[in-house]
């Protein structure tokens, strides 16, 4: 087989994109004048989406999936309720992604953000940064120690309010694969009010958002635990080769 | 009843939200400590080999507007057409380039900058090659799922009327909106507009 043939039938699945939000969903305002109005250009992966940026262990530091003590002063810890969020991420075929990396933001316990432009009377936590960052083991596991972050109100309606989330920014293997994405947490009243969720048209695909409570995992007497498991695209696979009738 | 397929459904994409550097480029926003650099500030660890140039722009938004809270990242080829990954069987890229690259923005403005290389030429599935090109991707607040784009080179007129994604664009008047082009002092500029008349070709790859 060449290597035309492999990469043809190796391309990524092409991506549901009903599946996926609608990019113009006007109870989301900003969506408006940011979603494109052409359709979009389809072609067969090729190297470019194939191939993507490389990100090995030796890069992390000891505390960069631990939002609790990475900013903290020296003894003191951020204020919130201690969660553990772990899973796996794994292909549409289920294969576990090794040496993905994640990197998470999040407001803090309650509900905000350590950024210029953000105007939430909520108190910052000066021992809370808000980011941290993991890479998947050999099976596709990840997970980091964090605090719960608070629901928010925004500007968009007069009276949104953003479930508690936390962002995830996601690298596969390949570039076809850069997600970015938001976990919520199980039993959350206000991810049925969300604007932003709602451009999201299968509650199927909102579901698979939605973090349980894991009580396996839990720490007694330290953390609860939340596991959020994360499908990245997948590769066709074929055990035949493409050769001509005959051969 | 039939079996089912046992094909997962990708995660959906949501926002990247107006915080997106707090997670992506923290030093920038002002949160220092936690990562020593911000990833993809820089796609050169040591000399690199080819033509380096810099390649700037501004994200537009349906008014004309510059979008002030996105994130550009960057991927490609080194100037030998080879890219820095395990999935390219080609062979090695120069070791000094990393082929990504992360841009905030300027706070004021808007535009974001990469200080690269001039990609060389990479084949296309079916062993055409490719007219040289970066792939860009673009996530902000109010962009729902990261949008795919590529900047081709506007002085490459030769390799782009032959590329095979180019000559697939149903309109040709369109390309243009896919020209990096060059500013007179070795870099090149690529705005992207979202929406409007001049709206970028977006992929659905």
């Amino acid at each position: 087989m060449s290597n035309a043939d492999k990469a043809r039938a190796g391309g990524y699945i092409p991506r549901d994109r009903g599946w996926h939000p609608a990019p113009f969903h006007p109870p989301y305002k900003t969506s408006v004048k940011r979603a494109p109005q052409a359709a979009l250009l389809s072609f067969p992966s090729t190297l470019s989406e194939e191939t993507g940026p490389v990100f090995g262990h030796t890069m992390l530091g000891p505390l960069d999936n631990d939002l609790i003590l990475n900013f903290a002063a020296p003894g003191e810890a951020a204020i919130g309720p201690r969660i553990i969020v772990h899973g796996r991420v794994r292909d549409e075929a289920g294969r576990g992604v090794a040496g993905a990396l994640l990197e998470v933001w999040q407001a803090n316990a309650g509900g905000r953000y350590r950024h210029k432009k953000e105007s939430y009377l909520a108190a910052l936590d000066p021992n809370f940064g808000g980011c941290g960052r993991v890479i998947t083991d050999a099976d596709g596991r990840y997970e980091f120690r964090t605090v719960m972050p608070g629901p928010y109100p925004w500007p968009n309606g007069m009276n949104d309010w953003r479930p508690a989330h936390i962002h995830f920014s996601l690298f596969g293997a390949g570039f076809a694969q850069r997600l970015i994405t938001q976990m919520y947490f199980e039993g959350d009243p206000l991810i049925a009010h969300c604007p932003i969720i709602g451009s999201i048209s299968d509650p199927a695909a909102v579901g698979a958002l939605v973090a349980p409570l894991d009580m396996a995992r839990t720490v007694p007497m330290d953390a609860r635990a939340y596991k959020f498991d994360i499908t990245l695209r997948g590769r066709r696979q074929t055990a035949f080769e493409n050769r001509p009738e005959g051969l | 009843m039939v079996q089912p397929l046992d094909i997962l459904k990708e995660t959906s994409s949501q926002t990247a939200g107006p915080y997106v550097h707090i997670g992506c480029t923290p030093n920038i926003t002002g949160i220092h400590g936690i990562y020593d650099a911000d990833l993809g500030a820089s796609m050169k660890t040591g000399p690199v080999k080819g033509q380096e140039i810099t390649l700037t722009g501004t994200v537009y938004d349906g008014m004309g507007a510059a979008l002030k809270d996105a994130m550009v990242e960057i991927w490609q080829a080194d100037a030998a057409g080879i890219y820095p990954s395990a999935q390219d069987p080609r062979g090695s890229a120069d070791p000094n380039f990393t082929g990504w690259g992360r841009s905030a923005g300027d706070m004021q403005t808007g535009a974001y900058r990469f200080e690269t290389v001039k990609p060389g030429r990479v084949p296309f599935p079916d062993g055409r090659m490719q007219a040289p090109h970066v792939t860009f991707w673009i996530v902000a607040r109010g962009i729902n799922i990261g949008l795919h784009t590529r900047a081709y080179f506007a002085d490459e007129p030769e390799a782009n009327a032959e590329d095979p994604i180019l000559t697939r664009i149903e309109h040709q008047s369109r390309i243009p909106t896919l020209l990096a082009e060059p500013d007179g002092s070795g870099g090149y500029r690529f705005d992207i507009h979202l929406q409007g008349p001049n709206e970028t070709v977006f992929f659905d790859i």
